[in-house]
């Protein structure tokens, strides 16, 4: 099927969203709370796009392109006037929510229009509350922490906000997090996330930290993983299969 | 004993409805909530006490079989409407309504009404207007115009007995649905027109019609019954008065769109909504009427009780499936509908309590029946709860169409106190205030719209002219503030800036420019948020801001509250030409603040009040006034 973005003929499969088709074709739409890897949630609003159809009467419509599939003939604005407004609006209501947040800022500074026109919340927080975070340690299948509570208070956090049992220190979560607000503390033999300490593996070839102690109990129990994962880190890895191919080369 | 066919129904129908024309006097104890909490269950009990005692033939269930002459049948009924002024007992076939019926009282009714055949003349309704004693349901101004359909059996059956539902023709329209074809049972109700009682309107057939043609394996009935609006008990009355009936539109839907499994989502702050639908479908689950061959048909059904931990946002269709399938009841964009994949992603009809209970009586006495009543866009009739500063507050059903005058000022008896009417309040947290000139809208789902409210699931609050608009906006956005999932930013974020900004101008920090801001939030709220609670979270401000804008400047370039509501800008003052000096005001004053003697002008001290607006309240002659 053909769909048509900004004006440009492009073609798309069924089943498909308007971001994935837009990313594919390299046409830029800012995203908070989408990642390849991870079902999408339509949560931040920042992907809106303009959709209309020349079957549909004039209609138009909002929608997230993260979450709207594709179908014959779809005409869609990335950058239309609502557009702007409506995520000009959302950046301008996440500002007043985390005024400390970079990325917020530039993404607004992107969006054409600054004006912090909100009453400020400066508690600190850079949360934005796109659950990126929740859904990956889903994904890793560790469920450790959840949204909590509803409304403006709602959070995220472990269980009973107490060191979560079922974290493993794996880090996907504070990687995950577009605002970088979860804080993940590193030395070369501990990791400290959510309150709780961790200690690393160290590499079997230089003694640099590979995974924590949880990851890899929870890793060989759960994964089926070559064994040197485990004990090696990724760089000496690398030095290990360059040195098997020279073998075999020569 | 189970009913195995529509034969043995029919039998079981008659046996009961014989044993029903015997019974020579029907006693019903109203045990709405309203009633229940005024002590309607110790009036039953007593009523049946004392009539054995004075040797009367009482009967407390229906016996089709019973040894008695003229026997006298004294059941609890679900909401008779009237809450006002409970606990009510209802005797008929005399039609006479008594109201405030304490347990003291019990014994005259017994003995002048029961045995006697004579009326209680100080139990009977007083009309306010000529304090004339009215003595039933026909004489009272509060339920002449309506029109029971939804309501039909709430406040007439006994609310946990099947007997009394099958002797009241109930399983019938399930018996006629049965022998009809799934299409002809769609079909019949979308000529009805039938639109979702819920608020959104949607055509109920429309949607059964495009369950069935979505694909999918399984196929789910979900019944929507997590009414959370502020001021709206319509779905509880229905689930607790007349818990069957829902039952029975539930298991006409599964045969017409084929499914085999149901769940009646009820929230847990409704323990007897809870308790009797529980109880309604383990009876019918004993009977024969739910679970394998219902009536001797093909159709399996079964229905679960789930119940929802009282979040708001749970009544909201995606949530309350993922609530139900065990997650965090959050919405999800509906780019691809319910009917399509819902529950479990299964095709899922989900229709709200008062839809389903529509449907048995559209069925059985056909679509014209339920077209000829109503609009024609929005056929049929609608339950209302009427609350607020109303003179008769209660349940009721009028004809759609009918106009929000005849409702505040026919049923409703006008504004407490003969103050004037300022707003009504329809569609719940997230409907709209209309003003005076919306008086003779006629009330249905596109007129309500097309004003600014909406019609929601059927709360109606009335306001008289002491009520603040910027401050009934504060509390709705709060109450949504709070409810709002928390998932989408627009809904989380927006709410609460408009609240903040609402709650500036109460304090009399409002600028000019705050008017503007608050419109273009709103307006970017409704178009950027993720489910129907966000979409129309903005409603009462942008409603209010349209139809009392003059209010809103008064807070902003007078910071004055022209209602005398808004406390921080707001100043008592005794008017010492009305003032008669009657020392009400001053007993009634909390923190001692107005001094003055008998038949002397009195005076409040502005450094001890705390414009908690007691005195005003109390005065008879109107002599406290506000700047």
């Amino acid at each position: 099927m053909y769909i048509y973005i900004d004006g440009k003929k492009i073609s798309a499969k069924d089943g498909e969203s308007i971001l994935e088709v837009a990313n594919r074709n390299e046409i830029y739409i800012p995203t908070l709370c989408h990642h390849e890897a991870l079902d999408d949630v339509g949560a931040c609003r920042v992907c809106m796009v303009e959709i209309t159809h020349k079957d549909w009467g004039g209609w138009r419509n909002l929608v997230t392109a993260c979450l709207y599939p594709v179908e014959e003939g779809l005409v869609i604005s990335t950058s239309s006037e609502a557009v702007r407004r409506s995520r000009g609006t959302t950046l301008d209501l996440l500002m007043a929510r985390c005024p400390t947040s970079d990325v917020i800022r530039w993404m607004a500074e992107e969006n054409g229009e600054i004006s912090v026109r909100y009453e400020q919340i400066d508690d600190g927080s850079k949360c934005i509350m796109c659950s990126l975070c929740v859904r990956a340690c889903e994904r890793m299948g560790c469920n450790a922490i959840g949204t909590v509570g509803r409304g403006h208070d709602k959070k995220i956090a472990p269980p009973f906000f107490e060191n979560p049992e079922n974290c493993i220190g794996c880090g996907a979560c504070a990687a995950i997090c577009p605002t970088g607000h979860i804080e993940v503390n590193d030395t070369r033999t501990t990791r400290e996330i959510w309150d709780k300490k961790f200690n690393f593996v160290a590499c079997e070839g230089c003694g640099e930290p590979v995974l924590t102690e949880e990851y890899r109990d929870y890793a060989i129990a759960n994964r089926d993983l070559p064994a040197d994962y485990y004990t090696t880190c990724s760089a000496c890895k690398k030095k290990k299969l360059a040195s098997h191919f020279d073998k075999v080369g020569s | 004993m189970g009913i195995a066919n529509r034969k043995e129904l029919e039998a079981r129908r008659k046996a009961l409805h014989k044993a029903n024309e015997n019974v020579k006097t029907h006693v019903r104890v109203c045990s709405g909530t309203g009633c229940a909490a005024l002590g309607a269950f110790e009036v039953y009990d007593a009523l049946v006490k004392e009539s054995k005692k004075a040797g009367l033939p009482v009967q407390v269930e229906l016996e089709p079989c019973g040894k008695e002459k003229d026997p006298l049948f004294v059941s609890l009924t679900g909401c008779q409407g009237f809450c006002q002024i409970g606990p009510l007992v209802h005797i008929l076939p005399d039609d006479i309504l008594y109201t405030g019926v304490k347990v003291s009282a019990v014994k005259d009714i017994v003995e002048k009404t029961l045995a006697g055949g004579q009326v209680v003349e100080k139990l009977l309704y007083k009309n306010p207007e000529d304090k004339k004693r009215l003595k039933g349901r026909a004489d009272i101004p509060f339920y002449k115009g309506q029109e029971l359909v939804a309501l039909e059996g709430c406040g007439s059956v006994a609310a946990d007995s099947l007997d009394s539902y099958v002797a009241s023709g109930g399983f019938s329209s399930l018996a006629k649905a049965l022998k009809m074809d799934p299409d002809q049972v769609i079909s019949e109700v979308e000529k009805s027109g039938l639109r979702g009682r819920g608020g959104g309107g949607f055509p109920t057939g429309r949607k059964w019609r495009s369950c069935v043609s979505a694909e999918g394996d399984e196929r789910f009935v979900i019944c929507n019954g997590d009414e959370g609006d502020p001021g709206a008990f319509m779905d509880c009355c229905i689930m607790e008065g007349d818990p069957y009936r829902v039952i029975e539109g539930m298991i006409i839907c599964a045969h017409a769109v084929g499914s085999s499994t149901g769940f009646i989502y009820v929230r847990h702050e409704y323990p007897r909504a809870v308790e009797r639908l529980s109880l309604a479908v383990k009876t019918c689950e004993e009977n024969g009427l739910l679970g394998k061959k219902i009536l001797g048909s093909d159709l399996d059904f079964d229905i679960s009780v789930a119940r929802g931990g009282g979040a708001f946002v749970c009544g909201e269709s995606t949530a309350l499936m993922r609530s139900i399938e065990g997650s965090v009841g959050e919405p999800r964009a509906k780019y691809v509908r319910s009917v399509q994949r819902g529950f479990r992603d299964k095709p899922t009809v989900l229709n709200n309590v008062e839809t389903f209970a529509c449907v048995p009586s559209i069925i059985n006495e056909g679509s014209d029946w339920f077209t000829s009543r109503g609009t024609e866009k929005s056929p049929g009739t609608k339950a209302f709860c009427l609350v607020g500063k109303v003179v008769n507050t209660g349940l009721i059903e009028v004809p759609m169409g009918t106009s929000l005058r005849d409702v505040v000022f026919g049923m409703g008896g006008g504004i407490i106190d003969g103050r004037p009417f300022k707003a009504v309040q329809t569609g719940g947290p997230s409907g709209g205030c209309l003003g005076e000139d919306h008086l003779d809208l006629p009330v249905d789902f596109d007129a309500l719209a097309k004003a600014g409210s909406m019609m929601g699931s059927g709360g109606m609050i009335v306001m008289d002219d002491r009520t603040c608009m910027v401050d009934v906006a504060k509390y709705f956005l709060k109450f949504l503030m709070e409810e709002s999932c928390g998932k989408c930013v627009p809904c989380r974020e927006g709410v609460y800036q408009l609240h903040a900004m609402l709650d500036k101008l109460s304090r009399g920090e409002g600028e000019p420019q705050d008017l503007e801001k608050i419109q273009r939030l709103g307006k970017e709220i409704q178009v950027s948020s993720l489910c129907g609670l966000g979409k129309s979270a903005p409603n009462p401000v942008l409603s209010t801001l349209k139809n009392f804008r003059e209010e809103y400047e008064a807070h902003v370039n007078d910071k004055r509250c022209p209602a005398g509501v808004c406390r921080d800008i707001t100043t008592f003052t005794i008017d010492p030409d009305k003032c008669t000096g009657c020392l009400v005001c001053k007993k009634a004053c909390p923190p001692d603040a107005i001094s003055g003697e008998k038949k002397q002008v009195h005076i409040i001290d502005q450094d001890k009040c705390t414009q908690c607006g007691a005195c005003r309240l109390v005065c008879k002659f109107d002599a406290v006034v506000t700047n």
